[in-house]
């Protein structure tokens, strides 16, 4: 009974808060982190330019950023100190979706780019000489790349959702306003309330399955390769 | 008025000419066999008249008319014919989407769409795979929807690259029933790529022969495999007809 009762050491409406703040601000990063990053791998998979294995190695590297950088490198902008100091928004939502938009970018970007070079030029010809203009073919190459690209943006919001570095430097884990899964599972663990932390870790996973599952779902024939 | 007219027309890939042309006519109603090796250059050609890629130096005219034009135009010319690929990409869909596709481009009525799509599937025996995901069609199959892709555009010209590799012996004999009606029954132009001889016997009005990016050889068939002018086409006939 001893976990049950340490289980409810964070109350019910607490908890729903950091799965809702968890979802939103890793959520936002991600659909944030997809609207550049999908143009930009379509661009990058598709068109050949000097330079362009460069900027591909670029993106590779940071698509294995360490989280804790991403986080420094916002907290360092937005601290008092900071070019955009001013804002005021360290310690805030927004900075966390912002540190997270870092970490998911380079990701949906380099998977992107992969899936869509795949099959570009094949895909490609195929509509051109079916009598797609230049548009409607690099249309059609999106579209068909684009159970990769799912995956891709799949990939960059577990990435997002899983991390704890940045959303704790520019968080800072303040209950009620900065509290997500992943800090207060650090949180739960140091205070020793390691029932409360495994709990919060099986959410976080089952949370994590239930997200993709719903993507995967509205993927048409996700599976028919 | 000359299908195609190409004028001192050179390829490269890199620094490498893959093609070199220094003339070459094709006319309108009639079926070309283009032959050659590996590597000739054969679907490097059917690209260049697809307008798919353009001449590094040299002209394509396609009916009189330049084709380094404007975007517009070489759209509109390159609506006019349909190239089926050696190795056809089929979309994401069902074969019947797939058929579709270039009508819906050409904002073709929707009646009209149906009743093309399924005359074509009918053509190459593929009307009853119509509901059929295109991504579980076995090479051949794949091979007749592509090519059903391409006929119900109604092209003025048809460009074929080997569309009967795959094919079991019915299936090519079909094909071919098929290409020779498009040429009577919609004037279509066809210039196909094979390695098949005999194929190329029975069915082409007029063979070339591609050798090293060159054209070593040019005429009305049983010319060419009668009494070939080059030396390599010869050589290139006695070669192949060994095994
Ligand atoms: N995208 C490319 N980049 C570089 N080289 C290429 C490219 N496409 C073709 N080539 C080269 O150009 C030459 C002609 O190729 P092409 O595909 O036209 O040959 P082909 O006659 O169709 O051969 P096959 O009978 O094998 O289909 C080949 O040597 C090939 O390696
Ligand atoms: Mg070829």
């Amino acid at each position: 009974m001893e976990t049950l009762s340490s289980f409810w050491l964070i109350q019910k409406a607490e908890m729903l808060e950091i799965v809702r703040l968890s979802l939103a601000v890793s959520g936002s990063a991600t659909i944030l982190g997809s609207l550049v990053g999908v143009p930009l791998g379509a661009w990058m998979g598709m068109s050949d330019f000097t330079g362009k294995k460069l900027l591909l190695r670029l993106i590779y590297t940071l698509m294995a950023l360490p989280p804790v950088l991403a986080g420094l490198v916002v907290y360092l902008l937005l601290s008092r100190s900071g070019p955009l100091g001013a804002w005021e928004l360290l310690f805030t939502p927004p900075a966390m979706v912002a540190a997270q938009f870092l970490l998911v970018t380079p990701i949906v970007t380099g998977l992107s780019a992969a899936a869509i070079a795949a099959k570009e030029r094949l895909i490609y010809d195929n509509a051109r000489s079916l009598g797609a203009n230049r548009r409607q073919a690099m249309w059609a190459v999106v579209r068909e790349s684009r159970t990769g690209i799912i995956s891709g943006v799949m990939t960059g919001f577990g990435r997002a959702f899983a991390e704890v570095g940045a959303v704790m430097l520019v968080g800072g884990n303040i209950r009620h306003q900065t509290r997500v899964l992943t800090t207060a599972i650090v949180m739960e663990t140091r205070q020793g309330n390691f029932e409360l932390a495994v709990a919060l870790g099986v959410i976080l996973l089952v949370l994590s399955f239930l997200v993709s599952s719903v993507v995967l779902l509205n993927a048409d024939e996700f599976t028919a390769t | 008025m000359k299908l195609f007219e190409m004028t001192n027309v050179i390829k490269k890939y890199g620094s490498r000419t893959v093609l070199n042309v220094p003339q070459l006519q094709l006319g309108q109603d009639l079926i070309y066999a283009i032959l050659g090796p590996n590597g000739a250059g054969k679907t490097t050609l059917l690209r260049l008249l697809n307008l798919l890629t353009a001449p590094d130096s040299g002209q394509l005219k396609f009916m009189g008319v330049d084709t380094a034009a404007s975007e517009a135009t070489r759209l509109a010319m390159s609506r006019q014919m349909c190239m089926v690929f050696q190795k056809p990409y089929m979309f994401r869909t069902s074969v019947y989407n797939n058929v579709a596709y270039g009508l819906k481009l050409r904002k073709t009525g929707a009646r009209e769409i149906r009743k093309r799509v399924m005359e074509a599937l009918d053509f190459v025996g593929m009307a009853s795979f119509a509901a059929r995901h295109a991504f579980k069609l076995s090479g051949g199959e794949t091979q007749r929807v592509a090519l059903a892709r391409a006929l119900a555009l109604r092209p003025r010209v048809l460009l074929l690259d080997e569309p009967t590799a795959n094919l079991d012996p019915a299936s090519v004999q079909a094909i071919e029933r098929i290409i020779r009606n498009s040429r009577d029954q919609y004037g279509t132009s066809v210039i196909m790529v094979t390695h098949n001889l005999f194929q190329a016997k029975r069915i082409a009005d007029q063979t070339i022969l591609l050798f090293d990016g060159q054209v070593v050889e040019q005429q009305a068939t049983n010319v060419f495999f009668t009494a070939p002018k080059d030396e390599r086409t010869r050589r290139f006939l006695d070669g192949t007809m060994v095994y």
